[in-house]
């Protein structure tokens, strides 16, 4: 085509030959050493005032929680991270990695994406089976195929971890449930995606085992961020980001005294679990210990 | 005078994606003037009129095939777009046959497709995604990450030498590449050519003459200005 020449955006769709040239690989054929940081630099929140913070830095292997009511902004705070915002979303947020504008090929090629984000959707519209869609974006996300198969058998182990309701490589994505899906996509970001930056929003709401989900989560080192209501997932982490009106309203680092009511709040969260469990099994709840957890 | 065409079937997304893209390139300092070729309705003139303040037009196809209509009426609509004192003519047209595309060499194309629509569609709507230069994929913010990079892998499958942009075309998140590409383009020749081969068929467009405007056809054509009427002996 003749007018192709004068787009000049360099490396868009090119996976081809410089996707290993000067990236450090790991044993996948897959880089992610190389990122150390993520900062935002702050926006401004639907009332048009400034964000709390100039500047955010979170490192390698920080855990945070995005916190704030409903309409709060969370979504759209992770949603920004996940975009490279530059100045150009609703926010005027902007986003760096390792303290420098992430260059177009993140956007552009997912072999190549540092993040991985978990949305909120509990549906998937994609008319593939599971087989295909995982085959498809293993080959996408990792540069060689030759892998492919012990990662999608890996992906569908560790999601069958999280739902009570096994999926199949067969089924339709379409039909999987609320919690068929979510569990999908925590493990499809985990195994597949294998990013040094993990976004979640709302995994707490999934119907899904929470507590095998932060369990296996817990096993990598990466920079997880929360968006979530769950105060035991907020206590384990070392930030909370306050939203309020679009806005970062606040940062709080989790305190000794926060750090200390940790374990009690989980334990809480195991009991509750159980009970809910039960009760959903049509299970009769009876003589209930309640006396260790308070 | 730079011409972009934007295709893509009914509701992807065009006119949102559109009016965030025009905005910003008034903000660069070009002039647009905007027409929109549907089949039997379309209101887009006017609201980008009223909120732009930009010269706009329509036609509707009726019985033509938008694409063919377009060839039709393209010439006389970059002479009324310069007569306007536009540096830029945008182009929306709901390509329906799928048999033809509407771009022209030199114009810049760009298909719009959701990212809603199921994995299966770009192999399904041909020329009109593969003689394209970029697509845009609209509705990001309906699908998950996983699922919008599994739809940009099926794109490149069928359509490899396509430029892929994701967009929210609701927040206008990730246009400006696009008003960058438009504002880009080179300007367009006196004689403007379809890109591609259109279809086999009876009418002179159908036979292969890629040559735009009604005066180098025959058969049933139409201008700009008049509905479709008989050339010819
Ligand atoms: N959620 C969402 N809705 C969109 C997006 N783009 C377009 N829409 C909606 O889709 C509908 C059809 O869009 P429109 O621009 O009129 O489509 P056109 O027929 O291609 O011009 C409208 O209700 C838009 O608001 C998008 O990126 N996200
Ligand atoms: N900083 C902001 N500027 C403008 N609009 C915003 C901002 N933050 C959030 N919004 C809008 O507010 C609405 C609710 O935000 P959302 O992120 O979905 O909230 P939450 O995830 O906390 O429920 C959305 O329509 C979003 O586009
Ligand atoms: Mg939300
Ligand atoms: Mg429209
Ligand atoms: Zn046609």
């Amino acid at each position: 085509m003749a007018n192709q020449a004068s787009i000049d955006w360099s490396g868009v769709n090119g996976r081809g030959g410089q996707l290993s040239a000067n990236s450090p690989l790991d044993q996948g054929g897959h880089q992610q050493s190389v990122i150390r940081q993520v900062s935002i630099i702050g926006g401004k929140g639907r009332d048009g005032l400034h964000d709390a913070i100039d500047r955010l830095d979170l490192n390698m292997g920080d855990v945070v929680s995005v916190v704030g009511p409903t309409g709060s902004g969370k979504t759209t705070l992770i949603n920004d991270m996940e975009l490279f915002a530059d100045g150009d979303t609703p926010t005027g947020r902007r986003i760096l990695i390792n303290g420098e504008t992430p260059p177009e090929v993140f956007r552009d090629d997912p072999s190549r994406n540092p993040i991985a984000l978990i949305t909120q959707h509990t549906s998937f519209l994609s008319d593939l089976p599971v087989d295909v869609f995982l085959h498809t974006h293993a080959g996408i996300r990792r540069s060689s195929s030759r892998e492919a198969d012990e990662l999608v058998r890996q992906t569908l182990d560790f999601a069958n971890q999280l739902t009570g309701e096994p999926i199949s490589l067969s089924s339709s994505m379409t039909e999987l449930s609320g919690g068929q899906t979510r569990s999908l996509l925590i493990a499809d970001a985990t195994i597949i995606c294998d990013t040094p930056i993990v976004l979640l929003d709302e995994v707490e709401n999934a119907g899904i085992n929470r507590s095998r989900a932060l369990e296996l989560l817990r096993g990598y080192k990466k920079i997880f961020i929360f968006v979530t209501h769950d105060p035991r997932i907020a206590l384990l982490s070392d930030y909370r980001i306050i939203l309020r009106d679009g806005r970062i309203a606040d940062v709080l680092k989790t305190d000794a005294r926060e750090r200390a009511l940790a374990p009690t709040v989980a334990r809480f969260d195991d009991v509750l679990s159980d009970i809910r469990d039960r009760l959903r099994q049509g299970l009769r709840i009876e003589n209930f210990d309640f006396g260790d957890v308070a | 005078m730079k011409l972009a065409i934007c295709a893509g079937t009914a509701t992807t997304g065009k006119s949102a994606l559109l009016h965030h893209v025009i905005p910003r390139l008034q903000r660069r300092g070009w002039s647009v003037a905007f027409l929109k070729i549907d089949v039997q309705y379309a209101d887009e003139d006017e609201r980008f009129a009223r909120d732009f303040s930009i010269p706009t037009r329509k036609v509707y196809s009726g019985d033509l095939c938008p694409d063919h209509c377009n060839v039709m009426v393209l010439g006389d609509a970059v002479q009324w777009a310069e007569k306007s004192g536009a540096d830029i003519l945008l182009v929306e047209t709901a390509g329906l046959c799928l048999r033809c595309a509407p771009y022209v060499d030199r114009g810049l194309g760009i298909v719009v497709v959701e990212a809603t629509s199921g994995m299966n569609l770009p192999r399904k709507i041909g020329p009109i995604l593969s003689l394209a230069d970029i697509a845009v994929v609209t509705k990001i913010d309906r699908v998950s990450q996983a699922e919008r990079e599994v739809f940009r892998a099926r794109i490149m499958e069928a359509a490899p030498q396509v430029r892929i942009r994701e967009v929210n075309a609701l927040h206008g998140i990730g246009v400006d590449p696009i008003a960058d590409a438009i504002a880009r383009q080179p300007d367009i020749d006196a004689e403007l050519t379809l890109r591609g081969n259109p279809p086999v068929g009876t009418c002179t467009i159908c036979v292969g003459k890629k040559t735009i405007g009604w005066q180098s056809h025959f058969g049933v054509v139409r201008a700009l200005e008049n509905q479709t009427f008989y050339r010819g002996e």
